[in-house]
């Protein structure tokens, strides 16, 4: 038993057990309080969404963090996990009445779809390097959202039907899928709190099997080091696809759990901002640090909630939390006073 | 002759992205840093000009110099409140701080002006010049644009060229740790350049202002966007590729809007610029550096 949890807490997996252990105290806390005390609706709404954030937190760490490349486009590959998952839920929504396999089909489309797409566009993105490649990415972006803004998808009884820039599409009966700048309407809300605390364990599990791996090592050698690393030769650019793909796969997963969590859904919901807030949320928990990425987009985004009553000055005052906190933690002076803290406080230690 | 139209509605587009352009490689080039509050700048000129034109009843001119003024110093302000203490930081964080500030300003606006579109006045003059027998028109507000903007390639160029304040733009953009130990000041260089990009941002706003005349606290965020990829696209840093990337930029995006679909403009321009990174890694003009191990 003490060596299971001397295992556990090693230097190795410490990261990994206060990850779980955080995640699983979290979901059971919020389950007894929602059954027991009771929650109020704002609340109830905002832990789906939590979960799609910390999931693409977590996915674009493994870009930026620990493969080391910026990316201004993830929520692109939420939008293709997330119209992909409509459209399969949306098709499907007689051939299979139960709501949880229907689900798990949606995201599984989701993200093969959204993995493929990671594919293609990381042949471009990693010819190229520094901020070549982040403007890559926010292309990409911005291509997704204008290509979904303009596709009319519809199913009747004689089958699939498709249009595009101009909605064409007659159906006898039968339902729309997504209508171009419209996107998804009427869909099913099939999410759920529990689906997202899983879909975090799962890539939770997933990131960290990798970065234990030796791929994982590969791919923070080429972070640190690009050409030390192909010296003792590390194929950069193939470590470096293969966290790109894991991260969209990821991210269309995220995106999928989002999209059956609304009844209609917008394509402009996944612009520029929102790939900027992900990135936001990954550098507030600190660049290749999981933990942290998971508590950063707890509180980040639950922030504005609690800033509601400040009504049209809670975004400002986000603006200024952002601000403030980036002067504090590049502060010189602050990491010297800190610094002299805990020498001050390990010198007690070492006398004692 | 209305291929020549939507080309040379192309050029007064591309001639704003080109300036626009100019703030962030200019910032680029010796920050080392992407400004995304750039965009930003550009709505606060356009409001300056506004409530000074229609609220405050100043003449065109005053008003577009009080514009021009105010986004400069509201540039330096930030740069030296916001990202002069990250000097030594990573570039990540200053971006973060940059999309702060941007969010900061937006904000801002919105509960200064409220959130609401406003129709911004006819500062520049609004006839239109018409050529062979009424066949082509092309409005003064064209010809004002393009040629505001060679004016201000040809001073920005001769500026960075011939004086010392230029040479030390340079020199920073060079080796920032040499630059300092010829005695040159850093930080003073830094908020010149911020001032100059600001203050084209104002010159911009004006310019975007009076060809879509509409004023709202979100304006400067798409043109931002694009002038940013033009800056890339013409190589990031350097001032000539600023020009040439925006004057691109804005060719092609209203000629896809004209042959093409003005619903699928964005996704071509962006297509156009990941092919052209592809063929040439960094940029159209920009300089390959060679990494030494």
């Amino acid at each position: 038993m003490k060596n299971i949890f001397n295992n556990l807490f090693s230097k190795k997996n410490r990261s990994r057990t206060i990850s779980f252990l955080m995640v699983i105290v979290a979901y059971i806390l919020i389950e007894v309080i929602m059954n027991t005390v009771g929650m109020s609706r704002l609340f109830k709404s905002l832990l789906v969404p939590v979960c799609c954030y910390i999931i693409l937190g977590l996915s674009l760490n493994l870009v930026v963090g620990i493969s080391g490349e910026l990316s201004l486009g993830h929520a692109g590959f939420m939008a293709i996990g997330a119209f992909t998952a409509v459209c399969v839920s949306g098709f499907c929504a007689q051939s299979i009445p139960n709501d949880i396999l229907r689900l798990a089909l949606s995201v599984l489309c989701g993200s093969i779809v959204s993995g493929i797409f990671g594919f293609i566009i990381s042949v471009p993105v990693l010819k190229l390097s520094g901020d070549y490649l982040a403007i890559v990415t926010l292309a990409f972006g911005q291509i997704i959202k204008s290509l979904i803004n303009n596709v009319y998808l519809g199913f009747d009884s004689r089958g699939m039907q498709f249009s595009f820039v101009t909605n064409e599409l007659k159906l006898e009966g039968g339902k729309m899928l997504l209508s171009g700048p419209m996107g998804a309407t009427d869909t099913a809300k099939i999410s759920n709190f529990t689906s997202g605390f899983v879909l975090i364990l799962f890539t939770l599990y997933v990131i960290y099997s990798l970065i234990n791996s030796k791929y994982g090592r590969a791919i923070m050698a080429a972070r640190d080091n690009r050409i030390a690393a192909e010296s003792i030769g590390v194929d950069i650019s193939k470590t470096k696809t293969l966290a790109f793909v894991i991260s969209s796969v990821l991210a269309g997963m995220a995106g999928a759990l989002y999209a059956l969590n609304y009844s209609t859904l917008q394509p402009a919901k996944f612009d520029f901002n929102t790939s900027i807030l992900i990135l936001v949320y990954v550098v507030f928990g600190g660049l290749g640090n999981i933990n942290g990425t998971i508590i950063a987009t707890t509180v980040l985004y639950i922030l504005p909630e609690l800033l509601r009553s400040l009504q049209d000055y809670r975004m400002l005052m986000y603006a200024i939390v952002l601000i403030v906190v980036m002067q504090i933690t590049n502060s010189a002076t602050l990491k010297q006073t800190l610094e002299k803290t805990t020498k001050r406080f390990f010198k007690k230690g070492e006398a004692q | 002759m209305t291929f020549l139209t939507y080309l040379i509605s192309g050029l007064a587009l591309g001639s704003v992205y080109a300036i626009i352009a100019l703030g962030y490689t200019m910032v680029y080039g010796i920050a080392k840093m992407l400004n995304f509050a750039h965009g930003d700048i550009i709505m606060a000129g356009g409001y300056v000009a506004f409530y000074a034109f229609s609220r405050f009843g100043l003449p065109g001119g005053l008003c577009i110099i009080l514009s021009i003024l105010f986004s400069t110093i509201l540039g330096v302000v930030i740069e030296r409140l916001a990202y002069k203490p990250l000097r030594q930081a990573s570039s990540l964080s200053v971006l973060i701080t940059a999309i702060g500030v941007s969010y900061f300003l937006e904000n801002a606006a919105q509960l200064m002006f409220g959130s609401d579109t406003k129709i911004f006045p006819t500062i520049l003059t609004d006839g239109s010049l018409k050529l062979f027998d009424g066949q082509l028109t092309i409005s003064y507000l064209t010809i004002i644009t393009i040629v505001t903007c060679i004016v201000i390639m040809a001073g920005l160029t001769s500026f960075i060229n011939k004086t010392k304040i230029g040479k030390a733009m340079r020199a920073c953009a060079e080796d920032k740790g040499a630059a300092q130990l010829m005695g040159i000041n850093i930080n003073t260089t830094i908020s010149i350049t911020f001032a100059i990009g600001s203050g084209l941002a104002a010159i911009a706003a004006i310019l975007l202002c009076s060809t879509y005349p509409s004023l709202s606290p979100t304006l400067g965020s798409m043109p931002g966007i694009k002038a940013f990829t033009a800056a890339v696209f013409g190589g990031i840093g350097s001032i000539p590729g600023a020009l040439l990337g925006g004057l691109l930029l804005g060719i092609i995006e209203n000629l896809t809007k004209a042959y093409i679909s003005t619903q699928l403009s964005d996704a071509i321009v962006f297509t156009v610029l990941i092919v052209v990174l592809l063929i040439k890694p960094t940029g159209l003009l920009g300089k390959k550096e060679n990494v030494k191990v």
